[in-house]
């Protein structure tokens, strides 16, 4: 009892000492605001040294007019990659923590035009699953008309919006983070709509894991291949030795690929979380 | 009073990111739940976020991306760009990839929750430090 209760008073304490140290904090920062540059300051310290340089020679240096995409692709490269190498090792990081390969004892069979439901205890045996059959869990509940027939017509769009926004990320808003998560969920989209297990029938674990990889092993090996032509790391410039394009607009062409990859290896990574977060790693009906 | 209002209303961008951000320190600190924690987490990222793309920001410009700039009938030395005139695109590019990254990162501490509650069957704190102290 005695216990209990100071364990109690300790929860609250530990409340009351957070709420103290937030408000303090929280005071203190809004003190330090009255130094700030006002809201919208053309000429604030964070506006004023390298942006206007961004800004004014990217056209010139670069001829890619989205100034998010010339700095991120290009006067950043470097950070992007190893940006695209975090996403990579989060979905890894998925991977290991939650797969499970254990398959369960019982097996569950839905004979599709019957509805009869065949259930294998401790076997071995497995069905064919195909037109006539389908393997099912036992919180299997069964598919909307409407939800199914709309998203078989909305996913294809979806799909397409995410390579276009990749392939004109150099000139309107976009790039390979918006449209490799835009492609991703659709694919969860998929997975929601129907159930896990189509999702993971139609694109396989192996494929998702070898694109992951395969998009920084892109964007890493453009880097590579701009050094092998004589320039540095990421130089894009040196990529028309190889390339046969207009010489002004080589840099947008190396920043593309360097999007591609950014794309794919966001689209499997963001999958790859959902797939194995859903499921406890089992995938299986999942969500 | 009358002295401080102008202040706060020049400057509400800042007040809105502390005040965001304050909310997800108490939320980290302070809740119980691994998942509440998380999510005072998300909120914390989100008003570094909104700190970061608020900072960007001017008065009478438009979105980083040069107009009139698209295609071959302007030669690119005959545009004259003032930096006053379209936002700062470095905040927007930091930002682009840190919610890309924390959304991952999210799914990573998602998968550590779930590997908690799998080993010891609850994501309240006190009671695993207990099973962790009768083991």
């Amino acid at each position: 009892m005695l216990q209990q209760y100071s364990e109690q008073a300790g929860g609250q304490k530990i409340e009351i000492h957070s709420s103290n140290h937030s408000f303090a904090l929280w005071r203190l920062l809004l003190y330090a605001t009255a130094d700030f540059p006002a809201w919208g300051d053309p000429n604030s310290p964070a506006n004023s040294y390298l942006s206007p340089h961004y800004i004014q020679k990217s056209i010139e240096e670069t001829g890619v007019p989205n100034l998010v995409t010339s700095v991120l692709a290009d006067y950043r490269g470097f950070d992007t990659m190893f940006e695209t190498a975090v996403v990579f090792c989060a979905g890894l990081a998925c991977f290991l923590l939650l797969r499970n390969f254990k398959q369960k004892e019982e097996n569950f069979y839905r004979h599709i035009p019957t509805g009869v439901i065949i259930q294998f205890k401790k076997g071995d045996k497995t069905l064919p699953v195909g037109k006539e059959f389908e393997h099912i869990d036992t919180e299997w509940i069964p598919y909307d008309l409407i939800i199914k027939t709309v998203c078989r017509i909305l996913i294809p769009f979806i799909q397409l919006y995410a390579l276009y926004v990749v392939a004109h990320g150099d000139f309107s808003p976009g790039g390979g983070f918006q449209g490799g998560v835009i492609f991703g969920s659709s694919l969860m989209l998929y997975a929601i709509a129907y159930n896990l297990r189509t999702l993971v029938q139609r694109v396989k674990e192996k494929l998702l894991g070898l694109f992951c990889a395969i998009g920084v092993l892109i964007y890493a090996g453009i880097g590579v291949v701009c050094m092998a032509l004589g320039g540095n790391f990421l130089d894009y410039g040196k990529l028309s030795q190889i390339l046969p394009v207009d010489p002004g607009h080589i840099r947008a062409y190396g920043m593309l690929g360097v999007e591609i990859g950014v794309g794919i290896t966001v689209m499997a990574a963001m999958v790859i979380i959902y797939v194995n977060i859903v499921s406890i790693g089992r995938h299986d009906e999942g969500l | 009073m009358s002295e401080i209002l102008p202040i706060i209303v020049a400057k509400y961008n800042y007040w809105l990111y502390i005040i965001l951000m304050m909310i997800g320190l108490y939320a980290m600190i302070s809740k119980n739940n691994l998942i509440k924690k998380l999510v005072g987490m998300n909120i914390f990222q989100t008003s570094i976020i909104l700190f970061y793309v608020s900072i960007g920001y001017k008065t009478n410009a438009t979105i980083p991306i040069i107009e009139n700039a698209h295609g071959d009938s302007h030669s690119p030395h005959e545009l004259i760009i003032h930096a006053a005139d379209y936002i700062n695109p470095l905040p927007h590019v930091l930002m682009l990839t840190a919610i890309v990254v924390s959304v991952a990162t999210f799914g990573v501490a998602l998968a550590l929750a779930v590997k908690i509650y799998q080993r010891y069957q609850t994501l309240e704190e006190d009671e695993i430090r207990m099973r962790l102290t009768e083991e």
